[in-house]
């Protein structure tokens, strides 16, 4: 099994979570879905630390956030497939 | 693995048993912290547990302060309690309350004595009970006198991806074994407050879980300036990549496994419903969490962290867990369990959940936390409103 360079909770999210102590632009990433045991590859664009988040696909301004299966926020600003997801580009749905 | 059936504990006269054999010095209010922080200097192995209130309280605010003293009284890691207050009359009914146990517990009062009469009598009775405390042995006790609580702190994803996830495995597999389970934090709920009341075990609770938190969220909308995005996530949180309250509050969710709670309790409330899992309204701030959770009876606590929360508590000890490797690395005196190893695909969750089982019962049986060692010990009321 090759190393595992972001973990997808559901196979519904459309992020993942970098596990390892950062990935680089432009490195191809391992990703493993730990809801149905199933890896994935995808190539980042932005340089994103450990515990932080990459967008599984491109995603458009008012768009839900998915991890864990469930909505977790909206898309303020439109946002590409291996970009860095985080507060500059994702806000809460309460409050 | 198979789960071991007993630790050892020490057997109070209720019924319950102690992880931890405390004798504490508890002052009723603000003005006796001195007087009970003297007579610990005083005398060894007591502790004081000194604390911001408990004048001018009243109605709702005053009944969980006389509740969060006298359960912390009431604790089974608690062998013996002297209550020292500025009068006569909270004094005693704090007493009698931790009486009911059967575990000594004596009362004094300032007024009309001054501190210096005072500490030199409560030190004669401190030392008579700490010397008593102390010949008491650890005896075998079944798993179901353990009550654990649980609560994270300075959360990031790897909490969601995998400290929350084994300490919800730890759940599912002792559930069964008659254990008391309790988690709380109704802010940190926020986003999954649905999912969470759909795990109430009867419509009743279910309905108790939905007041409780949109009275919670009647109160932010209420009080709040501005909204709670400053606070909640954190700093610490966003640093650890938790970008919403939604997406900490599904993470924080992961704690109860696939467990049901039983019914909701009030802060500081003790359960009286059996074993089972309990929600406790609380603050989601650590320490005054895991005192309301200490007060309602818990006798161990499981704290899982992302970016490095460093809480204790005085009365009931706190393990702490971490998935993140940097904190588990730079933060390891405060780690009692690293299960970082889950991220990198080097070990699983059930491992995970025995390690954590493993290391709850060494705690159990007497191993001292990286909290106790590092001498946390905080001791947070919570406070309702401003006093009269």
């Amino acid at each position: 099994m090759s190393n595992t360079d972001i973990i997808i909770h559901d196979e519904k999210d459309n992020v993942g979570v970098v596990v390892i102590e950062k990935i680089t632009p432009d490195m191809d990433c391992n990703c493993w879905i730990m809801e149905n045991d199933k890896s994935v590859s995808i190539q980042s664009k932005d340089e994103i630390p450990l515990g932080h988040k990459i967008a599984m696909m491109d995603l458009n301004e008012g768009d839900t956030i998915l991890k864990y299966g469930h909505d977790i926020g909206k898309v303020v600003k439109n946002i590409k497939k291996g970009e860095h997801v985080h507060v500059h580009n994702v806000k809460t749905k309460k409050w | 693995m198979e789960i071991p059936k007993s630790f050892l504990g020490y057997k109070r006269e209720n019924g319950r048993a102690g992880t931890r054999n405390h004798v504490i010095i508890l002052p009723v209010d603000d003005i006796s912290n001195a007087c009970a922080e003297a007579v610990a200097n005083n005398i060894k192995g007591t502790i004081a547990l000194p604390h911001s209130y408990g004048r001018l309280q009243f109605g709702a605010d005053l009944e969980l302060h006389f509740r969060t003293m006298i359960g912390t009284g009431k604790n089974p890691n608690v062998a013996a309690v002297i209550v020292v207050g500025i009068e006569p009359k909270w004094t005693k009914r704090i007493v009698d309350a931790i009486a009911t146990t059967g575990k000594p517990v004596e009362g004094f009062s300032i007024e009309g004595v001054g501190d210096i009469d005072t500490i030199a009598k409560v030190s004669k009775k401190a030392q008579e009970l700490s010397m008593w405390a102390s010949e008491k042995q650890r005896e075998e006790c079944p798993m179901s006198d353990l009550w654990i609580s649980v609560k994270c702190g300075e959360s990031d994803t790897t909490s969601g991806l995998a400290s929350n996830p084994t300490v919800g495995n730890l759940m599912d597999k002792l559930e069964p074994l008659g254990v008391h389970l309790c988690f709380g934090e109704t802010s940190e709920l926020t986003g999954a407050e649905t999912v969470c009341e759909k795990r109430g075990k009867t419509p009743e609770a279910q309905a108790k879980f939905k007041k409780t938190w949109n009275d919670y969220n009647d109160f932010i909308l209420k009080e709040a300036t501005d909204d709670l995005s400053e606070s909640q996530p954190t700093a610490g949180n966003i640093a650890g990549g938790l970008t919403t309250i939604e997406e900490k509050a599904f993470g924080n969710f992961q704690k109860i496994g696939g467990c049901q709670f039983i019914d909701v309790l009030e802060p500081a409330e003790e359960p009286t419903k059996g074993a089972g899992l309990y929600f406790m309204d609380t603050s989601s701030a650590a320490a005054e969490c895991v005192t309301l959770q200490a007060a309602g009876g818990f006798n161990i606590h499981l704290f899982p962290t992302g970016q490095g929360n460093i809480i204790g508590n005085p009365i009931e000890p706190v393990i702490k867990l971490t998935a993140n490797p940097l904190t588990a690395k730079t933060m390891s005196e405060h780690i009692d369990v690293d299960v970082s190893k889950i991220l990198s695909r080097e070990m699983n969750l059930s491992q995970a959940g025995d390690e954590l089982i493993k290391s709850t019962l060494r705690v159990a049986n007497g191993r001292l936390t990286c909290a106790e060692a590092l001498g946390h010990k905080e001791f947070v009321m919570t406070k309702l409103y401003r006093s009269a």
